[in-house]
């Protein structure tokens, strides 16, 4: 099981509250879990990344295990505290102003 | 007796307000998606409970908002807004080459018959369609491909598609508008398209009666007489009488004629609205007044509508989506402010009365006439 926190603004669209929990076939990746959370929650596909390249959103971060994962490899394996569940995986809005 | 509803869209949420034909009191409620850009929000004429909202931000990117009820409850549809093909290349504002990028939804037209069918008006320019309540979207890459394409500039603002106007008489025949770009028409349903752009000049480019490359903030039409179109250009209001083959100039006696806005009275064909701003690089009002101008004559003889207005220190903008007309009798007219005021006239301008003061900036306003 792999928890993950979406920022408000995502929370809201998706309507869900608190933490998302996700059942991750195969190796936790950033991949595999926005896979899963798209499929779950279709109404979030292109606001984290982009429809056809796939690449995150310039103002979108992904943080877990007090590290910036962001600009790893989407396919990279992810810390075993989040593949476990011990540690949550975040989606954040980026320091952006507004 | 009937009643209106406003669809408001600000720079931190969507608004709506309701009131009976008297227009005098009003609901409010909002903010709807707040914190997110709302660039439009639009009701479909052939069932007034279903509308459809643009939602964007520089975080999360478009979402479309669909309600089936009135705005009372919303559901989010299709965001996959996808340039048909390869998308290629226009010009950027130093001239290179650049790849067209989605940026977000401008401007939501639902088709006058079908509640399921809406137009959507995107940044970087193009025109895609829905037929599935906008589950869905597909781009009528013609306008793109249009041979002009690649050399279209982006306005301040963006290369945006602001205006859709679909020709109740003309099955087919769609025109739309892009800054800064120009007019372009169909009469094949998107097929095919070509720039009406005859007759405008603007001094900013090289060739100031190019085919295209003009900043045109906004066109309108009476369903009446679709082949008169009027238009507020960057600098120049302006009219056509057919179909945009030509423009002539009807600026008149404006005390400027840089805006954004221009809307036509629901009952009076040749009744327009404009708000004069100063200038291109000062987008407030003039003399810190603001004044809505009302021509009786299709254009040139232009009247300052004042009673109810702020008439002294006022310096917002009214943004070219801003402005709508309701269809009771007397008509009524409807504009908001980058200030985040919302003013209404229940006798079609003579006088003015604010509906909320303090929203979020103000970037469109549509008004639904209910039973």
């Amino acid at each position: 099981m792999i928890r993950v926190v979406l920022p408000a603004h995502l929370r809201t669209l998706a309507r869900v509250d608190g933490e998302v929990k996700l059942d991750v076939e195969g190796q936790a990746t950033q991949r595999a879990i926005l896979d899963a959370l798209e499929t779950r929650y279709p109404m979030l596909r292109g606001t984290i990344r982009d429809h056809v390249t796939q690449q995150r959103r310039a103002f979108v971060r992904v943080f877990a295990c007090g590290q910036d994962l962001s600009h790893d490899s989407p396919d990279a394996p992810l810390p075993a505290a989040v593949a476990m569940g011990a540690e949550p995986f975040l989606v954040v809005g980026a320091m952006a102003g507004g | 007796m009937n009643r209106v509803r406003v669809l408001v869209g600000t720079r931190k949420g969507a608004f709506v307000l309701a009131s009976d034909g008297k227009r005098e009191r009003w609901d409010v409620s909002g903010p709807h998606f707040g914190g997110w850009e709302i660039y439009h929000v639009k009701g479909s004429p052939a069932d007034p409970n279903r509308l459809y909202a643009s939602q964007s931000s520089s975080w999360f990117g478009q979402v479309i908002q669909r309600s089936n009820d009135g705005g009372k409850t919303w559901e989010p549809t299709g965001n996959r807004f996808v340039y048909d093909g390869v998308p290629g290349t226009h010009q950027w504002y130093d001239g290179t080459p650049h790849p067209w990028e989605f940026a977000r939804v401008w401007h939501l037209e639902p088709s006058p018959t079908d509640p399921d069918t809406v137009y959507a008006g995107v940044e970087d320019a193009a025109l895609f369609r829905s037929i599935d309540g906008g589950q869905t979207w597909q781009e009528l890459p013609g306008l793109r491909r249009h041979g002009s394409a690649s050399s279209w500039q982006p306005g301040a603002g963006g290369m945006c598609l602001h205006t859709i106007l679909l020709d109740p008489s003309h099955p087919g025949r769609i025109f739309i508008a892009i800054s800064a770009a120009g007019v372009f028409r169909t009469d094949d349903a998107g097929t095919t398209w070509r720039p009406i752009n005859r007759g405008l000049r603007s001094e900013q480019i090289p060739d100031p009666t190019a085919e295209v490359g003009h900043c045109v903030h906004r066109i309108a039409m009476h369903r009446s007489r679709p082949g008169v179109l009027f238009m507020q250009k960057h600098w120049d209001v302006m009219r056509s009488d057919d179909a945009g083959e030509s423009w002539r100039e009807v600026s008149g006696n404006l005390p400027t004629d840089f805006g954004f806005p221009i809307d036509v009275h629901a009952h009076e064909p040749d009744t327009i609205y404009v708000v004069p701003i100063k200038s291109d690089s000062e987008h407030y009002l003039p003399e810190g007044k603001l004044r809505v101008y009302r021509s009786r004559t299709g254009g040139h003889e232009w009247e300052a509508l004042t009673k109810g207005l702020p008439q002294r220190d006022c310096y917002v903008n009214v943004l070219r989506d801003a402005m709508a007309v309701d269809s009771l009798d007397p008509c009524g007219v409807y504009f908001g402010t980058t200030g985040g005021q919302v003013y209404v006239s229940a006798d079609a301008g003579d006088s003015w009365a604010p509906i909320v003061r303090d929203l979020p900036s103000v970037v469109s306003v549509e008004v639904q006439t209910l039973p």
